[in-house]
C-alpha cells in the first residue's frame, strides 16, 4: 500500500516534507496505526503518539486524507491510496505527527471541568434519577482527542480566544449535570464575544468526532440557557 | 542536571496515582505528577465493567461477604488485613468519586447502579452479588478523567510526558526522588521529593496477546529491580477469558454480568461443568482455564486448527436485547464491531483468554508503603518510597484479581498511600542531602543507547512477547519454562548488542521504547523465574506438573530480586485487622 507522510525533525534544520512510503501489507483487517507501527519499524525516527490501540485512550489522532481520525480505528481498507497521514492542523507540530497539544488542553481547563457543589456532602451518594443522568450521554465520553476542536475553523482563527467545541461540550458536561450548582458562574465564564459565541454552526467537530458525540447540539443547548437568562 | 523539588512526588497519572495526588494537592503539601503520557491517556481509561463496594443498592450486600470473595478469589494468597482494610474502605471511596462527579449510571431511586461481577456471592459463598459500581461500561474511562478534572481544580503540578528513569537514594537506602527525562527536548531531570510514589501501572506488554495499552511496560518495576528492591508474586498473571480473539481488546465480564454466557463449538453452555454454582461469573482464573481445555480439546469455535476444533469460543449477549445492550454495554459493542466484525446484538462475540493484569508487583503493606526484607524482617518499609495500583502487591489479590476490585484498589490504596505520605512528611521536614553521584546510574543508562549497535529495539521486543506468551501462559510445566528462560538468556544478550538508528533528542519514541524493554526484560526475568520457583497451581498459576494446590509449603508469597535471580519467600498475613481469619479451604465455583 502507499503511504505520504508528514516528516518534521526540527534538529534536521529541513523544513517540513511529504515522504513516500511504500508497505507490504493486507489491509484486511488491520487498522492505520497498524500500517503506520509496521513503517515504524523499518524506520524508527517516525514518531508519533499511541497508548490503547482500540478507540479510548484519545492519543493517536492524525489528519488522514484530509480528515482528523483516530488511527487505531480507521480501517486501512477505507483508505483511498496514496493514504496521506499528517498531524492534526492548526497546532504547532513538535516532531512528525506530534503536535502541541497546550491549546487545547489550555482551553479545556479554562471552562472549570470538575464538578462543583459547595453542599455538605451525604453520607452515601447523591441521588441522581436515570432521566437527568441520562442528559450527561454524549458528553461524558469525550476523551479528549482533539479531532472536533483541530476541525474547527474557527478554533485554527482565534485558538486562544474560542474555547473549542470539546471545551464547550465540557462545559455543557457540567452545565446539565444535575448535581452541579455553578450553570450562573459557567455561563458568565462563556459569555463573551469570543468563548462561546465564534461557534458559526459549521459541524466540522460533529463530523469529525471518532466517538459519534455531537459539540454542535451541545452549544446549541449553551446558547438556549444564555438566551433564557436575559429575557 | 536540572532539578526540581517538591514534597511529594507521583510517579504514573493513572487512577492510582492521581487519587494518591488528589489526597496530596487537598493539603498543604506540594505534590508533582511525572507521567509519561498525557494523564487521561493511561491504562485506567480502557476499564470498562466497574468498581466494586458493598453499597447493597440493589441487593442485601455487606463488606464481609466481599471480603470473604476476594480472599477466596485470590486462592488464599492475598494478605487478609490488607484485603479488610480494602473491603471496608470501599464504600466511602466510591460515595466520594460520586461528590467528586463521576457520572455513574444509576437506579431509579437515584442510587448508583451495581451489576453483577464474577466471583461475587451473598452470605460467603451462597448465591450471586449484585456488588460493582458502573458508569454503563466506562467506569474507567469515568473515573480517570473525574480525577483528573479534581485535579486541576486543586493545582497539582503536572510533568506531562516526562519518563522516569530511576529511583534516587542516599547510602542508608532513603529515597529521595527520581531521575527523569523529557520526552519532548530529551532533558534530563532531576526531582527530589521527601516522599515518592510509584503508581506506574502493569505490564501486560510483555506477552505477545494482551489486552494492554502499549505503554503498559511495568516502568516502575524496572526501577525497583534496578535499586536493588524485590518483586513479589511476579509468577501470577491473569488472563481474562473474554479478550477478542486475535486481536486483544477487551470484552468485560460485565457483559457475563448482565446475562451473557460462553458457548463452544457445540453450542454447549460448558461452564456448567466447570463451575456448577458460579457458572460463568466463576473466577476469571477459572473461567480462562475452561476455555484453554475446551479449545485444546478441539471443542473451540471457528475454522479447525485445534483437535478438529478452532481457537476461540463463542460469548453469547444478543438474548439480552438491543436496548439493554444499547445502554449498559454501548463500549464493547462498539469494539466488537469494529475489531471482531461482529454486532453482539444479533451474534455472539469471538472471544479467547488473553493477558490482562499482573497480580505481582513492589511489595507494599496496606499503607502502600513498600517493604522489603532488611535489616529487621521481611516488612519493614523502605523509608521514602511508595508503591499502588496494579504495579504493586499489597497483596489485595493474591493468585487471582477478582473484577471490579482493581478500580477499586486504586481508589482505597491511592487514598491510604496520599494520607500516608502526608505522615512521612510531617515526620521527616527536611530534605535529606543528596549523594554525590544521584544521578549517575541514570546518565549511563542514557549515554549507553547514544552507542550504535548491530541488534534492533523493536524486533527484541517482539520476539520476547513471542517467548512469554509461548513460554509463561495459562499452562505451565518446568520445562516450557526453563526454555523460556534459556531464550530470554538470548534475548538479553542481544539488547546487550542492541543500539539506536535514531539518536535525536527532540520527542524520540524509539528512545523510550528502548528504555522500555530494559524494563520488560526485568518483568519477564522476575515472571519466569518465580514461575518455575513455585511448585504448585494457584489461582493464576496453573503448573501442569504440579496440578494441586500446596498450602502446607506454598502458603508464602515469592520475593524475586535481580542479584543472582534470588527467589525468597514471606509469609502470607492471614490475620486480619478485626475479624476472624477465613481459614483456607478448597476453591469451588
Amino acid at each position: 500500500m502507499k503511504f505520504r507522510l508528514y516528516r518534521y525533525s526540527p534538529e534536521s534544520g529541513e523544513k517540513p516534507f511529504m515522504q513516500d512510503v511504500e508497505l507490504d501489507i493486507d489491509p484486511a483487517g488491520k487498522m492505520l496505526l497498524d500500517a503506520l507501527l509496521a513503517i515504524k519499524a523499518q524506520d524508527e525516527t517516525l514518531s508519533l503518539r499511541r497508548s490503547c490501540r482500540e478507540g479510548v485512550c484519545g492519543s493517536d489522532a492524525v489528519n488522514v486524507n484530509g480528515r482528523n481520525r483516530l488511527a487505531c480505528i480507521t480501517p486501512l481498507s477505507e483508505l483511498k491510496q496514496p493514504i496521506e497521514v499528517r498531524p492534526l492542523p492548526g497546532l504547532p507540530v513538535i516532531r512528525d505527527l506530534i503536535v502541541d497539544m497546550e491549546p487545547f488542553y489550555k482551553q479545556y481547563r479554562s471552562i472549570k471541568p470538575w464538578l462543583i457543589n459547595d453542599d455538605p456532602e451525604p453520607e452515601v451518594e447523591r441521588l441522581q434519577s436515570p432521566a437527568d443522568r441520562a442528559l450527561l450521554d454524549g458528553a461524558y465520553e469525550c476523551i479528549l482527542c482533539a479531532c472536533c476542536t483541530t476541525a474547527c475553523p474557527s478554533f485554527w482563527w482565534n485558538p486562544e480566544t474560542f474555547v473549542g467545541p470539546a471545551g464547550l461540550l465540557q462545559a455543557y458536561r457540567f452545565i446539565a449535570d444535575s448535581r452541579d450548582e455553578a450553570t450562573a458562574a459557567r455561563l458568565d465564564n462563556l459569555e463573551d464575544p469570543y468563548r462561546l459565541y465564534r461557534c458559526r454552526g459549521i459541524m466540522n467537530c460533529v463530523d469529525a468526532c471518532p466517538k459519534g458525540l455531537n459539540p454542535t447540539a451541545a452549544i446549541g443547548r449553551i446558547k438556549s440557557l444564555l438566551v433564557k437568562r436575559r429575557v | 542536571m536540572n532539578t526540581r523539588r517538591f514534597d511529594a512526588l507521583i510517579i504514573g497519572g493513572g487512577g492510582a496515582g492521581l487519587r494518591a495526588a488528589l489526597q496530596l494537592a487537598r493539603s498543604d503539601y506540594t505534590v508533582a505528577v511525572v507521567s509519561k503520557v498525557f494523564p487521561t491517556r493511561s491504562h485506567t481509561v480502557s476499564a470498562q465493567g466497574g468498581i466494586t463496594a458493598a453499597l447493597a443498592n440493589v441487593d442485601d450486600d455487606r463488606w464481609e461477604w466481599h471480603m470473604y470473595d476476594t480472599v477466596k478469589g485470590g486462592d488464599w494468597l492475598g494478605d487478609q488485613d490488607a484485603i479488610e482494610f480494602m473491603c471496608r474502605e470501599a464504600a466511602s471511596a466510591v460515595y466520594e468519586l460520586e461528590h467528586m462527579g463521576l457520572p455513574f449510571s444509576r437506579l431509579d431511586n437515584g442510587k448508583i447502579y451495581q451489576r453483577p461481577f464474577g466471583g461475587q456471592s451473598k452470605h460467603f459463598g451462597g448465591e450471586q452479588a449484585t456488588r460493582t459500581c458502573a458508569a454503563a461500561d466506562r467506569t474507567g474511562h469515568a473515573l480517570l478523567h473525574t480525577l483528573y478534572q479534581q485535579n486541576i481544580a486543586h493545582r497539582t503540578q503536572f510533568f506531562d510526558e516526562y519518563f522516569a528513569l530511576d529511583l534516587v537514594h542516599d547510602a542508608d537506602g532513603y529515597c529521595l526522588g527520581v531521575t527523569a527525562m523529557s520526552i519532548e527536548t530529551g532533558e534530563p531531570l532531576l526531582i527530589e521529593a521527601r516522599a515518592t510514589l510509584l503508581a506506574t501501572g502493569g505490564a501486560g506488554r510483555v506477552f505477545g496477546n494482551s489486552s494492554n495499552a502499549m505503554i503498559n511496560t511495568g516502568d516502575g518495576l524496572g526501577m525497583v529491580l534496578r535499586a536493588g528492591l524485590p518483586l513479589q508474586d511476579m509468577e501470577f498473571w491473569q488472563f481474562h477469558p473474554t479478550g477478542i480473539a486475535g486481536v486483544g481488546s477487551l470484552i468485560t465480564e460485565g457483559v457475563r454480568g448482565e446475562g451473557g454466557y460462553l458457548l463452544n463449538k457445540n453450542g454447549e453452555r460448558f461452564m456448567e461443568r466447570y463451575a456448577p454454582h458460579a457458572k460463568d461469573l466463576a473466577g476469571r482464573d477459572v473461567v480462562t482455564r475452561a476455555i484453554a481445555i475446551e479449545i485444546a480439546e478441539g471443542r473451540g469455535c471457528g475454522a479447525a486448527s485445534n483437535q478438529g476444533g478452532g481457537d476461540y469460543v463463542d460469548l453469547k449477549l444478543d438474548h439480552l436485547g438491543e436496548a439493554l445492550i444499547a445502554e449498559k454495554l454501548p463500549g464493547i459493542r462498539d469494539l466488537s464491531i469494529r475489531f471482531a466484525g461482529v454486532d453482539p446484538v444479533q451474534a455472539p462475540i469471538p472471544v479467547a483468554p488473553t493477558a490482562h493484569y499482573m497480580m505481582g508487583g513492589i511489595p507494599t503493606n496496606l499503607h502502600g508503603q513498600v517493604v522489603a526484607p532488611a535489616r529487621f524482617g521481611p516488612e519493614e518499609p523502605v523509608p521514602g518510597l511508595y508503591a499502588v495500583g496494579e504495579c504493586a502487591c499489597v497483596s489485595v489479590h493474591g493468585a487471582n484479581r477478582l473484577g471490579g476490585n482493581s478500580l477499586l484498589d486504586l481508589i482505597v490504596f491511592g487514598r491510604a498511600a496520599g494520607r500516608h505520605m502526608q505522615e512521612t512528611l510531617r515526620d521527616n521536614p527536611y530534605p535529606r542531602p543528596l549523594p554525590e553521584n544521584a544521578a549517575e546510574q541514570s546518565l549511563a543508562r542514557l549515554a549507553r543507547w547514544e552507542r550504535p549497535g548491530s541488534e534492533r529495539v523493536a524486533a527484541i521486543t517482539d520476539d520476547l512477547r513471542r517467548m512469554m506468551q509461548a513460554h509463561a501462559g495459562v499452562f505451565r510445566t518446568d520445562a516450557v519454562l526453563r526454555e523460556g528462560l534459556a531464550k530470554l538468556d538470548q534475548l538479553e544478550d542481544r539488547l546487550a548488542h542492541a543500539g539506536l538508528q535514531d539518536t535525536s533528542r527532540v520527542f524520540n519514541t524509539a528512545r523510550i521504547e528502548a528504555l522500555e524493554l530494559e524494563n520488560l526484560i526485568g518483568v519477564a526475568r522476575a515472571t519466569l523465574v518465580s514461575a518455575l520457583n513455585r511448585t504448585e497451581s494457584r489461582g493464576a498459576h496453573t503448573r501442569e506438573d504440579f496440578p494441586e494446590r500446596d498450602d502446607a509449603h506454598w502458603l508464602k508469597h515469592t520475593l524475586y530480586s535481580r542479584a543472582g535471580d534470588q527467589v525468597d519467600a514471606k509469609p502470607v498475613r492471614l490475620k486480619p485487622l478485626t475479624v476472624e481469619t477465613i481459614q483456607p479451604k478448597e476453591r469451588i465455583y
